[in-house]
């Protein structure tokens, strides 16, 4: 894959990016989460985590069951804040 | 807060048949969808289900789609929700919802019982300028078009030749946009070849073991390099070929959406033939959480369909788990199970069987329910 592909469009996170952490040996999802910020825009990696993960995956020549995955947790997507503040509803 | 017999999150074609069937199980029932209307995919869907007339073949989706939402707004007890995302599901069973176009107010329920039908994303496929637009998901094409009656562009590619690829192109050609090449990565074609053949008939050029490889331009997509591939998916030099294009559509598989599954603690497992990770269920529809089911494309990227069935099957049974027994319960539990084998037992169904044997949880297998 070139360097220069884009693989989270929301971050505009590009492949090289992420070859760099796998080099450092950075190799789990959260890892590249969290230097990178792949996954955590808008769309909260619905369109990037599948890409991301086959590509950690072919990289280490494992299968991608393999890859362990981040903690999925609520919101599934963005909340304002001040929706969360205005609540009123308890 | 308000509570809830069955609360049913995604509103497409497992979502509405599920709503149906609980409602005629006199359960209360909340259906919540982020859609503008009721439908999922089906709105947009113009052509003509196949099978047999108990699943609408002959009738187009989007009329199957009035059909079930008629009878959903009529139902007295059925709540609706559209504009809404199901955005947590927490340990103590409350369900967090986000309404709004913008997102602006946060609804909390209560459900006894949850059925998650939310169905699948589009995947997305890494090549030189995939963020460009004219980058698009062929199902994103296909509501543009045909919901919203705008055109993507004038001159496509359609990368991918599985069913939606060929109907998409379909389409289309339908609303006079020039569809220059389908390029498939596999060596054979993988949609129907009654779908293949109308579009070759028109003189669409369908590329097998050929992917796309690079997208030009500059502000948006001004031409495409397709380039053949080996055995190994491996670029074949000296192969490429450059297209005219100023729309690349990216019809290359489906991932179920199975975020609030992960959260509910449901046992997951990846399962490539069902295309992605899904969770374990029973021959019910429920899954290892002894309070949620699920139907549709989350359990597995199949078609609309036997996403009905499985929809029709989870109403019926998280509705009899909570006492709500529908008065021919034996009767229709067995019906449907029989339709959804029927729907099931051809040749082109030997990868989801293969995958549903895997995440099958057997009658009377001792299973410990996570609450």
């Amino acid at each position: 894959m070139d360097d220069n592909t884009i693989i989270c469009r929301c971050e505009d996170v590009t492949w090289g990016e992420i070859r760099k952490q796998l080099d450092k040996g950075y190799t789990t999802l959260d890892e590249i989460k969290r230097i990178t910020r792949a996954g955590m825009g808008r769309c909260q990696g619905k369109t990037c985590q599948r890409v991301l993960l086959n590509a950690i995956a072919r990289y280490l020549n494992k299968k991608v069951e393999e890859i362990p995955l981040s903690k999925f947790r609520p919101p599934t997507k963005p909340v304002p804040l001040g929706v969360l503040a205005g609540d009123k509803n308890d | 807060m308000k509570e809830y017999d069955i609360v049913i999150v995604g509103g497409g074609p497992a979502g509405l048949a599920a709503a149906l069937t609980a409602a005629s199980c006199a359960a209360s029932v909340l259906l919540v969808d982020d859609g503008l209307q009721l439908g999922g995919q089906l709105i947009k869907q113009t052509h003509k289900f196949f099978g047999s007339s108990e699943q609408f073949a002959g009738i187009r989706g989007i009329e199957i789609a009035d059909n079930f939402i008629d009878k959903i707004k009529k139902s007295p007890n059925i709540d609706i929700l559209t504009q809404a995302t199901a955005t947590g599901y927490y340990e103590d069973g409350i369900l967090t919802i986000l309404e709004g176009l913008n997102g602006n107010s946060l609804v909390k329920v209560k459900p006894r019982c949850l059925i998650v039908a939310t169905g699948a994303a589009e995947n997305m496929l890494p090549f030189i300028n995939n963020d460009l637009p004219g980058v698009y998901g062929a199902g994103a094409v296909q509501t543009l078009m045909n919901v919203y009656g705008v055109v993507p562009g004038e001159k496509v590619l359609m990368v991918g030749a599985g069913n939606i690829g060929l109907i998409v192109a379909y389409q289309l050609i339908q609303a006079k946009i020039k569809v220059e090449a389908i390029v498939e990565a596999m060596p054979c074609i993988g949609g129907y070849w009654v779908h293949a053949s109308k579009i070759a008939r028109l003189g669409v050029p369908i590329y097998t073991s050929c992917t796309l490889k690079e997208v030009r331009g500059k502000e948006q997509v001004e031409g495409a390099t397709i380039c053949n591939i080996d055995k190994k998916f491996c670029f074949i030099s000296q192969s490429e070929k450059d297209l005219d294009v100023d729309t690349i559509c990216l019809a290359v598989g489906l991932s179920p959406l199975s975020e609030l599954l992960w959260q509910t603690g449901c046992e997951m497992n990846y399962i490539p033939e069902l295309c992605g990770y899904v969770a374990l269920r029973d021959e019910n529809m429920r899954t290892s959480s002894e309070k949620i089911y699920i139907a549709g494309d989350v359990t597995g990227i199949e078609e609309a369909s036997s996403a009905m069935i499985e929809g029709q099957i989870a109403g019926l049974n998280a509705t009899a788990s909570l006492g709500f027994y529908h008065k021919e319960y034996t009767k229709l539990n067995s019906k449907y199970k029989r339709q959804l084998s029927q729907l099931r037992n051809n040749i082109m169904s030997e990868a989801i069987n293969r995958g549903i044997q895997k995440v099958i949880i057997q009658k009377g297998e001792t299973h410990v329910y996570s609450h």
